[in-house]
């Protein structure tokens, strides 16, 4: 196998584990934002247990 | 008695040091910034607040320096004489080391936070580094891997640096398994960072391997007491992209803290949902 090879996969592996964290990153801030968003719209506040 | 004796010999150093000035300097710094910064931060809505400031920023400048980087690499960086254009991949390859053992250093700090000061934040600190660091050892050790094959005729050998850095990874693996494992975020915080802390006696194991064993893998030749060994046209480069490669993993962090405190806030809403729901069967 030609050098090419060895440097090319390398370059790939490492974009397809870094864009693979931000993805991550970023729906797993979405779901937690949108459960967040569903139980307040369902009036569940941290002050709801007081009133 | 003997807290007498003691309170006597506490007042005794603080009126020594006070007269060389050491503690009055000191302590006023500490009372008048460090404390209510630590206060400040501690808070987790002003954390929230402060990093969705600065995210965008240290994310866009993340962005430029890699492009910066790669672009030198690429088109300005020459081939070694010895490893020819192979040796871009240690431009990939050396930043993902370095990030390995900086956010494990992250992890352990943190883990003194929750352990010693229960610091609101350092257990969120800790969980969101985890993964980010795992990832960094897996890229380390698979370009290190595909670096190997053409200029050592082999994937792998089992010597002190590469075997350390496995272990590294599977120290990573450990911690993320045992997150899981327990639901209970501040039990699982606690057991998490005695985990770290005994792990942590790997990290000058990888650095220093090099220099204890002998090794097929090179000795350090950027972080050394002679300065660095790499001509400048291609250490820049390296610095580079090791800056890239740092504000990219710290952008991933604050995001992942952020993200990690709404998770909480979530567990919390739905438990108090769960209590409500209760009291009103019964």
């Amino acid at each position: 196998m030609s050098h090419t090879f060895f440097i090319a996969f390398s370059y790939i592996l490492t974009a397809l584990v870094v864009i693979g964290l931000i993805l991550r990153a970023v729906i797993d801030h979405r779901i937690q934002v949108r459960a967040l968003a569903e139980l307040e719209a369902r009036g569940i506040g941290r002050r709801s247990r007081r009133g | 008695m003997a807290k007498a004796r003691e309170a006597s010999k506490s007042l005794f150093w603080q009126n020594r040091y006070a007269a060389c000035g050491d503690v009055s300097v000191a302590g006023a710094l500490q009372d008048r910034y460090i404390d209510p910064m630590i206060r400040e931060l501690a808070n987790p809505t002003r954390f929230m607040s402060l990093s969705g400031t600065l995210l965008p920023w240290v994310g866009g400048l993340a962005a430029l320096l890699t492009a910066v980087g790669l672009y030198m690499v690429w088109f300005t960086a020459p081939a070694d004489y010895q490893q020819g254009e192979t040796v871009k991949i240690m431009y990939i390859h050396v930043p993902a080391a370095w990030l390995s053992l900086f956010f494990y250093m992250i992890m352990a700090s943190s883990a003194l936070g929750t352990l010693v000061w229960r610091h609101p934040l350092a257990d969120v600190s800790q969980k969101a580094a985890a993964p980010i660091g795992a990832a960094f050892t897996l890229i380390c050790l698979v370009t290190g891997s595909l670096w190997g094959k053409p200029m050592w005729g082999t994937y792998w050998q089992w010597d002190a640096r590469l075997t350390s850095m496995l272990v590294m990874l599977l120290i990573y693996l450990g911690i993320l398994a045992l997150w899981r494992a327990i639901e209970e975020p501040n039990r699982a915080a606690r057991a998490v960072s005695i985990l770290t802390l005994v792990g942590a006696v790997n990290v000058p194991i990888v650095k220093f391997s090099v220099d204890w064993w002998n090794t097929l893998h090179q000795p350090a030749s950027v972080f050394r007491l002679g300065g660095p060994t790499i001509h400048s046209s291609m250490l820049v480069p390296l610095l580079v992209m090791a800056l890239g490669f740092t504000l990219t993993g710290l952008a991933l962090h604050l995001s992942g803290m952020r993200t990690e405190i709404l998770r909480r806030r979530v567990r919390t809403l739905t438990i108090l949902e769960a209590e409500r729901l209760d009291a009103q069967a019964a």
